[in-house]
């Protein structure tokens, strides 16, 4: 029995029977109901399946591919900080090494107050403002321990929409 | 600089409107074609004209599609994956004119016949897929896409293709498996040109060399020829720079350009920092000592070096940066990217790794030269360009800083701790 509420059911149910070939969806479905649930939980793979017509194993097959589905629960804001090698060449102690510790958590972890997770990431095609994070979607860059605590102080601040990268 | 084609009116601050692409020419090249020359008409310009693919390998464009099969509907799949690292061209030519982009797309979907464009975009370009929705949206209103484009009996849309992220997403194959939903390995089983996406013809081009097609069939294929440096080169090349240099950034300069005037229009060396080395193209291509600073920067002159172009993306290295910390890092990302279809790739590189690990760590001994060699080698029997590609920085640094490897081993760390 699906958990999705039903104007959601309904939506995500027009979404893939307007496509040409339905499971050309599964990507947009994930990120619906991963913003839905807040990450892409057992449940949200079983009502991927349901709506696509495939099984959970399919499904499951491409949630633990891709990295910017996350398979188990992630904070308000995922911050993608960029290991590439541009990056990693202006690293003089780490972005990686000090968002970490400033908000208590490993990689892929979540801070106590339930909002920030931190992921190293593959080059983010921003490298001439090295080093570089992306945040929800938007670029960060010329990162130094004060420009971080700036934003993590303003995204603490201000209200935003749920975005999970998308 | 040069003649600036795909950057041309480059704002500072925002993308040019369709208006202001409209007062330099834009749109003009498709009203001029759709419905009054032939698809074969298109195919033979862009021939002629020698675009070579801007997404890595620089196949040519014009007969990558005189291989398009019978079947239809046809696809176009424009690909802004790059996730090439140190690649960051596309981003910024989008950003700059997503008209131009579009047109290209547009022109390129009518020499093939293709029926619908999927533009495949990486998740962290999640602003740039905004823009090209918004700005398709203006190009359908405009009469540019969709049903009967300017009145002609040539229908085509576009639709945004939103990754969720890995690399691998950005080969050819691979990607049209992504857009169907399938765990994207690649494909070599088939052609994508008869039976790609959904079974059907398909061509998948880069958004530069897409974006390259307004400008040949508006001003001939002997002016875009006569645009690049190089003896057998054509057209322009979006260079990115980045690193240890001044002015990092994506300048448009002649097909050809020599390294060294591609780094002095970056704004030469940073202060303090002395050339050391460079990637020419992305991490799947190899270092290069300054000795190659005259090198022309295009697919056949880098390819008598031994190197290849690939993207463009120029990555500077300064005499302060460890090497060997710079190819671990880059082996730490193909090890992760690995799809993990073929065994060369999924075991060999985690052993490559795992050798320039220890290096790194002062712990290397000298044959872990040698079977880093046999190793990187050994990626050349993978199933698909990706390990090869892993395998060039490994062969530069062996190449070119060998001693740089000597001195990790023969100090029992790395000679750049501590400086
Ligand atoms: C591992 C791998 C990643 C690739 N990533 C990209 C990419 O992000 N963007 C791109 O245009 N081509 C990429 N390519 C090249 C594509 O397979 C294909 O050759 C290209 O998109 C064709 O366009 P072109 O002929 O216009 O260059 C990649 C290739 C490999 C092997
Ligand atoms: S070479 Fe690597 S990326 Fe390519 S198919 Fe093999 S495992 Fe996958
Ligand atoms: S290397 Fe960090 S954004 Fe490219």
């Amino acid at each position: 029995m699906s958990t999705l509420p039903p104007e959601l059911q309904t939506e995500l149910a027009q979404q893939v029977a307007a496509a040409d070939h339905p499971r050309e969806q599964v990507i947009n479905i994930m990120y619906v109901l991963q913003k839905h649930y807040g990450y892409m939980s057992d449940e949200a793979v079983e009502e991927a399946a349901a709506l696509l017509d495939m099984t959970p194993l399919e499904v499951e097959e491409l949630a633990t591919f891709y990295d910017f589905i996350y398979r188990e629960a992630v904070g308000k804001f995922v911050i993608h900080v960029c290991d590439g090698v541009v990056c990693w060449m202006f690293h003089e102690g780490s972005v990686f090494d000090y968002l970490c510790e400033k908000l208590g958590v490993c990689a892929g972890g979540v801070s106590a107050d339930g909002m920030f997770t931190v992921l190293p990431s593959a080059c983010l095609g921003f490298c001439d403002h090295a080093p570089a994070m992306l945040i929800n979607g938007v670029f960060y860059g010329h990162l130094n321990p004060e420009k971080i605590d700036a934003i993590l102080e303003k995204l603490r601040r201000e209200y935003c929409d749920l975005v999970i990268c998308r | 600089m040069g003649e600036q084609v795909l950057l041309l009116n480059r704002q500072p601050d925002r993308p040019l409107s369709l208006e202001e692409y409209r007062q330099s020419g834009g749109y003009e090249a498709l009203m001029a074609a759709v419905g009054k020359r032939t698809p074969e008409e298109l195919r033979q310009l862009v021939l002629a004209s020698g675009l070579r693919g801007r997404g890595g390998a620089g196949f040519p464009a014009g007969k990558k599609w005189s291989f398009i099969g019978k079947g239809h509907p046809r696809y176009l799949i424009p690909n802004t994956d790059e996730m090439e690292p140190g690649t960051f061209k596309d981003r910024v030519l989008v950003n700059v004119n997503p008209h131009l982009v579009l047109e290209g797309i547009i022109l390129s979907a009518y020499a093939i016949s293709a029926a619908k464009g999927i533009f495949f975009i990486r998740p962290s370009y999640e602003m740039d897929a905004e823009l090209i929705e918004r700005e398709l949206g203006v190009a359908r209103e405009a009469g540019f896409l969709g049903e009967n484009i300017l009145g002609s009996d040539f229908s085509f849309d576009l639709v945004v293709h939103r990754s969720a992220g890995r690399y691998i997403c950005g080969e050819a194959s691979a990607q049209v498996n992504a857009i169907m939903g399938r765990r994207p390995h690649p494909n070599k089983e088939v052609h994508m040109t008869d039976a790609g996406l959904w079974g059907k013809p398909t061509i998948v081009n880069n958004v530069e060399t897409l974006a390259c097609v307004p400008a040949i069939l508006r001003k001939g294929p002997d002016w875009f020829k006569g645009l690049a440096r190089s003896k057998d080169g054509a057209g322009t090349k979006l260079f990115c720079v980045s690193g240890r240099v001044n002015r990092p950034g994506c300048y448009e300069m002649p097909m050809g350009t020599p390294f060294n005037e591609i780094l002095d229009e970056a704004g030469g060396m940073s202060p303090g920092s002395e050339l050391k080395a460079f990637l020419p193209g992305g991490a799947s291509t190899s270092f290069m000592p300054p000795k190659f600073s005259q090198v022309q920067m295009d697919f056949e002159p880098l390819k008598e070096t031994g190197n290849r172009l690939g993207t463009g993306a120029i990555m500077v290295f300064d005499q302060n940066t460890c090497l060997v910390g710079a190819t671990l890092n880059l082996l730490d990302y193909f090890t992760r990217e690995s799809c993990g279809f073929c065994t060369p790739c999924r075991e060999g590189l985690p052993f490559i790794r795992d050798l320039l690990l220890r290096l790194e760590h002062g712990e290397g001994k000298e044959e872990f030269i040698p079977m880093l060699k046999q190793m990187a080698h050994h990626m050349f029997k993978a199933y698909c360009a990706f390990a090869p590609g892993a395998a060039s920085p490994v062969l530069g640094l062996l190449h070119h800083f060998e001693a740089e490897i000597r001195e990790h081993i023969s100090q029992r760390q790395c000679p750049f701790k501590g400086k």
